[in-house]
């Protein structure tokens, strides 16, 4: 496959959410795409729409009220949203697989540790039970569980929360998928334990050759992990760039505040500096203008009433912003030139 | 494990204990004694009567006669039964099998039927089927247990004439043969039907509710992100779950499925102790009725030691902490 062709295309996908009745988008025409061994992070403060428009990529929505309304997912060209759930439970876990935030919970309490990891490899290879629970002992080595052969009789109660994370992390990539999933994958985790988690995704990501999509609200690894970075708010991409790129000229806003907000070691910070106001929830979306004008420190009258687009304002650099010409809708770029 | 079931015993003495005590008051507040049913009011000897009072204790403080009557259960004598004329251990003995086959058959029962159609409403939550399933459970739990088994005498036995209306073996059988043990089973298949409907009820609901909330857990997430099929996330992530709770309900439920063998034991005239405990009441035959309770809370509290029990066995998250 050509380097430059992407393996994962995210394209106008709105998915949202039946709320008494009435569908309320939480992930709002999202576009961006993942090449073939790239690191795509997706940053964004809680409740922008991370996780959903992940598992909307991962096909694995909450049934009962969550459904992907447009769009289309295209990986190595093919639509996943088209997909039958047979055609899906044969690319998820081989070809796309996913790891989430919460590691006490995603492993199944009562089944062993070694049921559930040769599960992957019984779902989509042909292998004998013996062989696969042979490479599942061997995985479990590769991701620095000690004891791996005893591990395997174990149920998940009797590991810690960055023992599970390894888990699920040699589950994922015991078919040597193309892309990886992390959804926030050490949010959960001890602080020491968070930085031995990612240099071990990072490795694997190295090993395998896989592509990953890693969301995170922490730009601290952004920075040490992303090729490119996607920023989202309340639903929508706001930035779209590479990792350089983006720490020294964010254009957005958003990005900007977010930056201002990152620890840093050799400033004495009073305070954080943290961006006021909450993530409008999906019911107090706005309707009309930016939907981050509320919290905006440059915010303009204009703001409130044209819908800003994600458009290329520099080579490689796509922000939704009024104050780039790029943003402005077609019909209005005259008038944003001339104010 | 050991030390908690060894505990766990240890604390039933005192339970027991005053388990007697109100055991003992109750059958003091039954109307008459011991004497009273045996004798004809109208023709017999007051001193005669005084004479036997005397002879059997009933005139001794209640203090002493309790303690009389505990020291003799300890000794695993129950006392006379006067209608029957035997020993209480052994009259209770030719019934207690009986019991014990109708509960154990009705416990299959509600477990074969409540696992199909809980796996099945759990499956397939607020569709048509699931609505059916549990109209059903509705009206197993609000139809009156005797009247279930009036219906059932009259729609099974009497006009299809599939299963016998009373009695809890055929007759001219010996004891001990095929024919004995299948005429036992045929005899008590009805009456287990109809005394498992609460259980029923109550076990399929909770294995649908349990399947449903298992449904929307992070781990059968996980399960699908690995490509797993929908069959195999229902049979072996969800049911492997919801199923524990539900094992060891059982034996929570022992004392109530007991109180409903009392009404169907007594309406299929089906020979167990819950027929027994009603005959001997009406009939004042105190050691009897002092006996049976004696032994239900007994079952009652092994009942719950054994659901405590296997739930560790089979939950491995209590098996090893
Ligand atoms: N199952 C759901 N039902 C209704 N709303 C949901 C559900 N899951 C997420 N949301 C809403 O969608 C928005 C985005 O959530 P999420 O993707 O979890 O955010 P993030 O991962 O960026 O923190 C939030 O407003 C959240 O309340
Ligand atoms: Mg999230």
């Amino acid at each position: 496959m050509n380097q430059q062709e992407p393996l994962l295309e995210v394209d106008g996908l709105h998915t949202g959410f039946t709320i008494d009745g009435d569908m309320h988008y939480a992930v709002n025409n999202v576009s961006f795409s993942v090449k073939p061994k790239e690191v795509v992070c997706i940053v964004g403060e809680s409740g922008c729409g991370k996780s959903v428009m992940s598992l909307s990529i991962m096909d694995l929505l909450p049934k009962h009220n969550g459904k992907i309304d447009k769009g289309a997912i295209r990986f190595q060209g093919r639509d996943l949203t088209m997909l039958s759930d047979k055609e899906m439970n044969h690319i998820r876990g081989r070809d796309i697989s996913m790891i989430f935030q919460e590691p006490m919970t995603a492993l199944n309490p009562v089944l062993t540790i070694g049921f559930q990891m040769d599960e992957v490899l019984m779902n989509h290879t042909d292998l004998k039970a013996d062989e696969i629970r042979r490479r599942s002992v061997s995985l479990l080595d590769q991701v620095g569980i000690s004891r791996s052969d005893q591990i395997v009789n174990e149920y998940p109660h009797q590991l810690s929360g960055g023992m599970r994370q390894r888990v699920m992390i040699a589950m994922a990539i015991a078919c040597q998928p193309k892309l990886l999933i992390a959804d926030e994958p050490t949010t959960a985790l001890d602080v020491t334990v968070q930085a031995q988690i990612l240099e071990l995704i990072q490795k694997i990501q190295d090993e395998v050759g896989m592509a990953m999509l890693l969301i995170t609200h922490d730009l601290g690894v952004v920075a040490e992990m992303a090729d490119r970075v996607v920023v989202m708010y309340a639903g929508q991409v706001v930035e779209d760039t590479d990792v350089d790129t983006l720490f020294h000229d964010p254009k957005h806003p958003y990005t900007k505040a977010l930056l201002r907000s990152i620890p840093r070691m050799d400033e004495k910070q009073e305070e954080l500096d943290t961006i006021k106001g909450i993530v409008p929830s999906l019911k107090n979306m706005p309707q009309q203008g930016c939907r981050f004008v509320d919290r905006c420190p440059e915010a303009m009258d204009k703001c409130r009433e044209i819908d800003p687009q994600l458009g290329e304002e520099a080579q490689n650099h796509a922000v939704r912003c009024l104050l780039y010409d790029a943003s402005f809708p077609n019909e209005q770029k005259q008038r944003g030139v001339g104010s | 494990m050991l030390i908690y079931t060894l505990r766990r015993i240890l604390i039933m003495i005192p339970i027991l204990f005053m388990v007697s005590i109100v055991v003992f008051s109750l059958a003091l507040a039954m109307p008459g004694d011991a004497l009273s049913g045996q004798i004809d009011p109208t023709n017999a000897d007051p001193e005669y009567i005084e004479e036997r009072r005397e002879e059997l204790g009933l005139n001794d403080p209640i203090h002493v006669q309790y303690g009389s009557w505990a020291a003799n259960i300890l000794q695993w004598d129950f006392g006379r039964s006067f209608q029957h004329q035997m020993d209480v251990t052994q009259l209770i003995g030719t019934r207690l099998p009986n019991t014990i086959l109708l509960s154990v058959m009705s416990l299959i029962i509600t477990y074969i039927l409540a696992f199909y159609m809980g796996k099945y409403a759990g499956r397939n939550p607020y569709t048509k089927g699931d609505y059916a399933v549990q109209g059903v459970n509705y009206l197993m739990l609000a139809i009156p247990s005797f009247v279930a088994a009036l219906f059932a005498i009259f729609i099974f036995a009497f006009q299809l004439g599939w299963f016998p209306s009373t009695g809890s073996v055929g007759s001219g059988l010996e004891q001990g043969t095929m024919a004995y043990w299948g005429s036992k089973i045929y005899h008590t298949f009805l009456p287990a039907l109809v005394l498992g409907m609460l259980t029923t009820a109550s076990y399929t609901q909770f294995l649908r509710n349990d399947m449903v909330e298992s449904a929307q857990k992070d781990y059968v997430r996980t399960a699908r992100a690995k490509g797993t099929d929908e069959n195999t996330i229902y049979n072996k992530h969800i049911l492997r779950n919801s199923i524990i709770p539900i094992v060891t309900l059982f034996g929570f439920d022992i004392a109530s499925i007991i109180g409903g063998a009392v009404i169907i034991e007594t309406i299929f005239s089906y020979r167990g102790i819950g027929e027994l405990l009603v005959a001997s009441i009406s009939n004042r035959d105190s050691a009897v009725v002092m006996a049976i309770f004696l032994m239900l809370s007994v079952a009652t509290l092994i009942g719950n030691l054994l659901a405590d029990l296997l739930y560790g066995i089979i939950d491995p998250r209590i098996r090893v902490g």
